[in-house]
């Protein structure tokens, strides 16, 4: 979930931004429909330099039962410890890695590697897949391979890789950067943008050895059946809960 | 009253949540007589063993964990420091399991991190609870078989999913952040 002044929003290739709903009431929704993980992602935080809201994620974590991920302009090891004990169960850190990689490992000393989920936004232009910084607004000089094996090392315990060539485009996941990726490291790698059908998710755990797939629209608005989705990945042996 | 153990390596707040949902009410202390005369203790922990270990001695608590008569539940970090010895940091555990924590071998993905079910489960803690059922992980040390296993899993080689000696309860997994299973798991033991 895309958080913005605290209601779910959602955007197409990261701009046209329409509001989805309230997040307690979603996140309630996916805990009874058999969703894995949760992740928030206060997607304005860090151009308006805004910390997420402790609040918010006091009442998610009272509310719901299982695992979840918070995101959105977290640039220290104390806002990373203030969302754990608020009740999150891994924090994810994008653009401050990207100024200040060292960030990786202080997260993970404090708080164990589990807790320390990289976010890399990536971008497919001129034949090479780019690390993107701002959510999506600042090109960096990272090629999002090499960056994702250098994360690993300073200990993340978890890659969430986001194509932005294929958020909100209902077309699939970016299987080839999502298969490098998880091939290049030995972490979880979470594969995010483009699910639009049940046939994307099979694709990406038979194509790639991504262990997650992420998706936002589809399951918001329900086109989605999630007890449908798990079910036709059973059909397709992959291991489900 | 369910007394939570208050130390240096909690993620006390989703297990106090978890419990509270239930109805119960719950302390977060480290006092010695809050923590003796409660009816249920939970030894929760996210974090490194031997840093973990050494706050406990510092204060005082170690005597008082293995000293409790009451039932206790550690949870992941609380059950590898129930455990004889932990390969974390090298530290020697409270040894109420005869069990050692090891490194899991890099044969796959480290730490082993998602939902899994298990081999074999017994006992009074897992009334209602199948072996299908999956349960959420995160750790990257595990607990050995021993006599005390009351739950196996395997994910890259078997493992103590849970133990059990006299009073003392102990689970790899979050039975705080697995749902409805998980919720199960707790009520089981509140009501023991």
């Amino acid at each position: 979930m895309d958080i913005q002044n605290g209601q779910v929003v959602k955007g197409i290739n990261f701009v046209d931004i329409q509001r989805a709903g309230d997040p307690i009431t979603l996140a309630k929704r996916y805990v009874v429909e058999g969703v894995d993980e949760l992740v928030f992602l206060d997607i304005t935080a860090t151009i308006e330099n805004r910390k997420t809201l402790i609040g918010l994620v006091n009442e998610i974590a009272s509310q719901i039962n299982i695992p979840f991920t918070v995101g959105g302009g977290i640039s220290t090891k104390e806002q990373a410890i203030e969302l754990v004990r608020s009740g999150a169960d891994k924090v994810s850190v994008n653009s401050a890695v990207i100024k200040r990689p060292e960030l990786v490992s202080e997260i993970a000393q404090g708080l164990g590697n589990q807790c320390a989920v990289v976010a890399i936004d990536t971008k497919y232009e001129d034949g090479e897949w780019w690390v993107y910084s701002a959510g999506g607004r600042i090109k960096t000089d990272l090629k999002t391979v090499e960056w994702a094996r250098e994360v690993e090392r300073l200990g993340a315990g978890e890659i969430l890789l986001t194509s932005m060539n294929n958020d909100g485009t209902k077309d699939g996941f970016a299987l080839d950067i999502t298969a490098e990726v998880a091939k290049e490291v030995n972490i979880p790698v979470i594969a995010s943008g483009g699910a639009g059908a049940i046939e994307h998710f099979t694709q990406v755990f038979t194509q790639t050895q991504a262990t997650g797939a992420l998706a936002a629209s589809i399951f918001h608005y329900a086109e989605v059946g999630i007890p449908e989705l798990k079910q036709a990945l059973k059909t397709n042996n992959i291991s489900v809960r | 009253m369910i007394a939570i153990i208050k130390y240096n390596a909690g993620n006390v707040q989703s297990v106090q949540n978890a419990i509270e949902r239930l109805g119960y009410k719950t302390i977060v202390t480290d006092d010695l007589a809050m923590l003796t005369c409660a009816d249920k203790v939970i030894f929760p922990g996210v974090g490194e063993a031997s840093s973990a270990m050494r706050y406990l001695i510092d204060k005082g608590l170690d005597k008082v964990i293995i000293g409790l008569q009451q039932p206790v539940l550690g949870i992941c970090l609380g059950m590898q420091l129930l455990c004889k010895s932990s390969e974390e940091g090298g530290v020697e555990g409270l040894g109420i399991f005869d069990n050692e924590v090891k490194l899991f071998p890099a044969l796959d993905i480290v730490p082993h991190m998602g939902w899994n079910n298990f081999s074999s489960v017994k006992g009074p803690l897992f009334k209602g609870i199948q072996l299908a059922d999956d349960f959420y992980y995160v750790h990257s040390y595990y607990a050995t078989l021993s006599e005390s296993t009351i739950a196996v899993n395997t994910y890259i080689q078997p493992f103590s999913a849970a133990l059990q000696k006299d009073n003392f309860y102990a689970v790899q997994f979050h039975p705080e952040k697995s749902g409805k299973v998980g919720e199960l798991l707790i009520k089981n033991f509140l009501e023991l």
